[in-house]
């Protein structure tokens, strides 16, 4: 049994961050992390991020990861466990995890959980053909192994992320034909909807995919118009060459560990769907489980970040690690994550993250 | 399909090596996964489901899903989106099932 204060499982922005705080609060960490190293997501992110200077701002997601992963090799407090999937959590705190195809137990006293997110789907015919990837894939194969995922792409999708990786395929070299939204208005940032219209992509709102076609392979696909009722209108379908359909319909938190041992969850379709009720420290209805980022509801790198954070220290203080500036460096994390949820962006998700507040 | 030049991103890239999906020879560099090598080298259509023999790629290319599963060196159901590869490899396309040998 491997023993230890701190377990954080995921090693993506939030994980990291976790670690840390806890680490230099005076905790013992071990970080578990599925993949062959330290980063999630982050490592695939080639835009400059916004926010303040705090949140690492006008900085791109790849360099962050490697500003986290250094803090982290240096930290002796903190072990990292790679090739490291945690496949069981049990009601007296045991975590079972599969480590270079090895089953192992651990027995933390305190643990966070910052498992991330899987990419959503969509329902149409034949929707299972190879070259239908999720936005996170394509970002994957182009971003860190530098494989085009086509020739030709229609992205599915005009959020943030599929207006960013659209411009990334294009970086890549590759041709975007149109980048549509069955919404009626673009959800992403008008500053990256400009920035890729200006590059002569068309961006289509109401219109949504109705059948992708080809027999081994996507090649194409037939694409219909929707009224304000989101229903398809008659007539108005229309065909678009592709050799890559990607999806960029948004995420769903990754929970299933939180479930195991019957954390309290809620249904907040703004956080992307099950999520577990936290209070403001993070800390589940198991007061020993803490939760951040995209496992705790979908938003983005930064918040992940802070939130990570905010998990990070109140997972060391729960355990008695308190050092003199635990609560001025808390009340700073409170302030950057309600800063990041500020004004009409965060509408949606200050309305969702009051549905998953622990009473 | 590989990325000639790009205006922000360098990739490190292993030593080549040469790994046989179904037989046929193709390279790639080590340590990348399986499933980038294969696209790569123009092979995305990665498996046939049991039931109604439909074409499977990847999906999600983190270990998420798998959609990927393939047999390499003999072992069933590996998510070779996340699988690194090494020289000399093995890797067949898995129809249906994959068959665990008993050893």
């Amino acid at each position: 049994m491997i023993k230890t204060d701190v377990a954080v499982i995921g090693g993506g922005p939030a994980g990291m961050c976790a670690a840390i705080e806890a680490a230099n609060a005076g905790a013992k960490v071990i970080v578990f992390e599925r993949n062959l190293s330290l980063g999630g997501q982050l490592v695939k992110q080639t835009h400059m991020f916004f926010g303040s200077q705090k949140q690492y701002a006008s900085k791109r997601g790849f360099d962050i990861s490697k500003i986290l992963r250094d803090q982290i090799s240096q930290n002796k407090n903190i072990t990292v466990m790679t090739n490291a999937t945690v496949i069981g959590m049990y009601e007296d705190g045991v975590l079972t995890i599969e480590h270079d195809n090895k089953y192992k137990k651990v027995l933390p006293r305190a643990t966070v959980v910052a498992t991330g997110a899987s990419e959503k789907f969509l329902p149409f015919n034949n929707n299972d053909l190879p070259g239908i990837y999720g936005a996170g894939a394509v970002q994957t194969l182009m971003n860190v192994y530098g494989v085009k995922p086509g020739d030709q792409v229609v992205m599915v999708g005009a959020g943030n992320i599929g207006l960013i990786v659209s411009y990334q395929l294009m970086q890549a070299g590759v041709k975007v034909n149109a980048v549509i939204d069955a919404a009626p208005r673009i959800g992403g940032y008008l500053v990256h909807a400009s920035k890729i219209r200006r590059m002569g992509v068309p961006i289509l709102t109401s219109t949504t995919v109705k059948t992708a076609h080809g027999t081994e392979c996507v090649e194409g696909v037939t694409l219909v118009k929707l009224d304000e009722n989101w229903k398809e209108i008659p007539d108005s379908e229309f065909y678009l060459p592709c050799d890559n359909l990607c999806i960029a319909v948004g995420l769903s938190p990754l929970t299933e560990l939180m479930w195991q041992i019957g954390i309290e969850m809620a249904y907040v379709p703004q956080l992307g769907g099950y999520v577990p009720k936290s209070n403001k420290n993070m800390q589940t209805s198991r007061p020993e489980v803490f939760v951040a980022g995209d496992a705790s509801g979908v938003e983005e790198a930064s918040s992940a970040m802070v939130e990570g954070r905010i998990a990070g220290l109140n997972a060391a203080k729960f355990l008695g690690f308190k050092t003199t500036d635990t609560d001025s460096k808390l009340a700073d994390y409170f302030e950057q994550a309600d800063s990041l949820r500020s004004g009409p962006v965060g509408e949606k998700i200050r309305a969702g993250l009051k549905l998953a507040e622990l009473d | 399909m590989r990325i000639e030049k790009h205006p922000i991103l360098t990739f490190e890239k292993g030593e080549t090596v040469t790994f046989t999906y179904n037989g046929t020879v193709y390279s790639g560099f080590k340590g990348e996964p399986i499933a980038s090598a294969l696209h790569a080298n123009g092979v995305r259509t990665l498996g046939h489901t049991h039931d109604k023999h439909r074409p499977r790629g990847l999906y999600c290319a983190i270990g998420n899903c798998s959609s990927c599963l393939a047999t390499v060196n003999g072992k069933p159901n590996v998510r070779i989106c996340v699988e690194p590869l090494t020289k000399g490899m093995v890797v067949t396309q898995q129809n249906g099932r994959g068959v665990l040998k008993n050893d």
